[in-house]
């Protein structure tokens, strides 16, 4: 009984992680051989400030948003891109216009501003990024820290040309 | 002059609600928060708190309110929860609409979001009913009721836990774990699962 519950259970979990592969692409064979797009994150548009500029540092810092972006299919390093950074932190809300600020990414394609210390907002330590511009796919983000102690937040866009 | 067990009783209902909103109110958050903010939050917590009084209320468990009185008490405090789940999505809703929004239609990130407005929705269920119980027969408004509140409790709990907001852990989690009990308990002592469809088999 035991052992026929166990080969039930495998293969549900088998059958499971195959519906989740086929359906993320990673079994597709087209994109086999290219690394998929990041899609946009629920919740990542909200309070999205087209055209915010390019800053040195957002307020007086403190905190690091850092990340990468790449090309869909060769994974190649995309520089110069523009990303959106903005959160609700220790001066001000996702609203404020000041919360908000743009880097643009290095040869490397990594990007890296700072801003202040992010603090949890309707109930979670998040931050949001959106890629805007030309040649792309328009992606938005919205991390959830690990813990609202920490000082530093990751997101990595793999965009779609268009 | 009452006697020593009403003051005790009392005093605990007035601690176990008193406690959170005084541990809030010291949350480092409320510094970069804006007042709409604030309020809203604090509206939460008042919500949890009158989600605990209500059932205390329909059970005439509280010391100088037996159930008559209390049932009385517990249609004006039904109708001052309704009036705080209003402020506590309207606060958040005028501090961050899309957000708001997002939640209202089923399509927001977190789970918390989810549960908050399942127990919303509950909540004004369980009133509408309460309104409308002259116009409905006596076991379906009981049976409707019930299940309301059940929901409403479930899933606002639920949204009060996983939140990561002003409430502190401990008080948290007394207040939701207490709202919890008096709800199994009334239900209980008034024998709602009679009600049920199917009641009679299992009689």
């Amino acid at each position: 009984m035991a052992s026929s519950l166990s080969s039930r259970r495998t293969l549900l979990a088998a059958a499971g992680s195959a519906a989740v592969l086929g359906a993320t692409g990673l079994l597709a064979p087209a994109r086999a051989q290219g690394i998929a797009p990041t899609r946009s994150m629920r919740g990542g548009s909200n309070n999205y400030r087209p055209g915010a500029p390019v800053v040195e540092r957002i307020g007086g810092g403190g905190f690091w948003m850092s990340g990468t972006v790449r090309r869909a299919g060769d994974g190649a390093p995309l520089k110069g891109q523009r990303i959106q950074i903005w959160a609700h932190t220790t001066e001000g809300h996702e609203r404020d216009p000041k919360s908000h600020g743009a880097t643009l990414t290095d040869a490397n394609g990594a990007f890296r501003l700072e801003m202040p210390q992010i603090v949890p907002a309707f109930g979670q330590a998040h931050g949001h990024l959106a890629f805007e511009g030309d040649g792309f796919e328009t992606v938005f983000l919205r991390p959830v820290m690990n813990s609202p102690r920490d000082t530093s937040l990751t997101a990595d866009f793999v965009l779609q040309p268009v | 002059m009452p006697s020593q067990r009403s003051i005790l009783i009392w005093l605990g209902l007035g601690l176990v609600i008193g406690l959170p909103i005084f541990v809030a109110a010291q949350s480092p958050l409320l510094e970069w928060r804006a007042p709409i903010y604030i309020a809203a939050g604090f509206a939460g917590i008042i919500s949890m708190a009158l989600m605990l009084i209500q059932p205390l209320l329909a059970g005439g468990y509280l010391p100088g309110l037996p159930p008559r009185t209390g049932r009385r008490v517990h249609a004006v405090t039904g109708a001052a929860l309704v009036c705080a789940v209003l402020l506590h999505v309207g606060g958040l809703w005028i501090t961050s609409p899309p957000d708001v929004i997002d939640a209202l239609a089923f399509r927001a990130p977190a789970a918390f979001s989810y549960l908050g407005v399942i127990a919303m929705w509950a909540v004004i269920g369980a009133a509408c009913l309460a309104a409308l119980r002259r116009k409905v027969s006596p076991k379906r408004w009981r049976l409707g009721h019930s299940i309301c509140v059940t929901v409403a409790v479930l899933t606002g709990v639920g949204h009060a836990w996983l939140i990561d907001g002003t409430m502190g852990f401990m008080t948290k989690a007394v207040i939701c774990a207490l709202a919890v009990a008096a709800t199994v308990k009334v239900l209980s002592d008034l024998r709602v699962w009679r009600l049920l469809p199917n009641a009679r088999k299992h009689r």
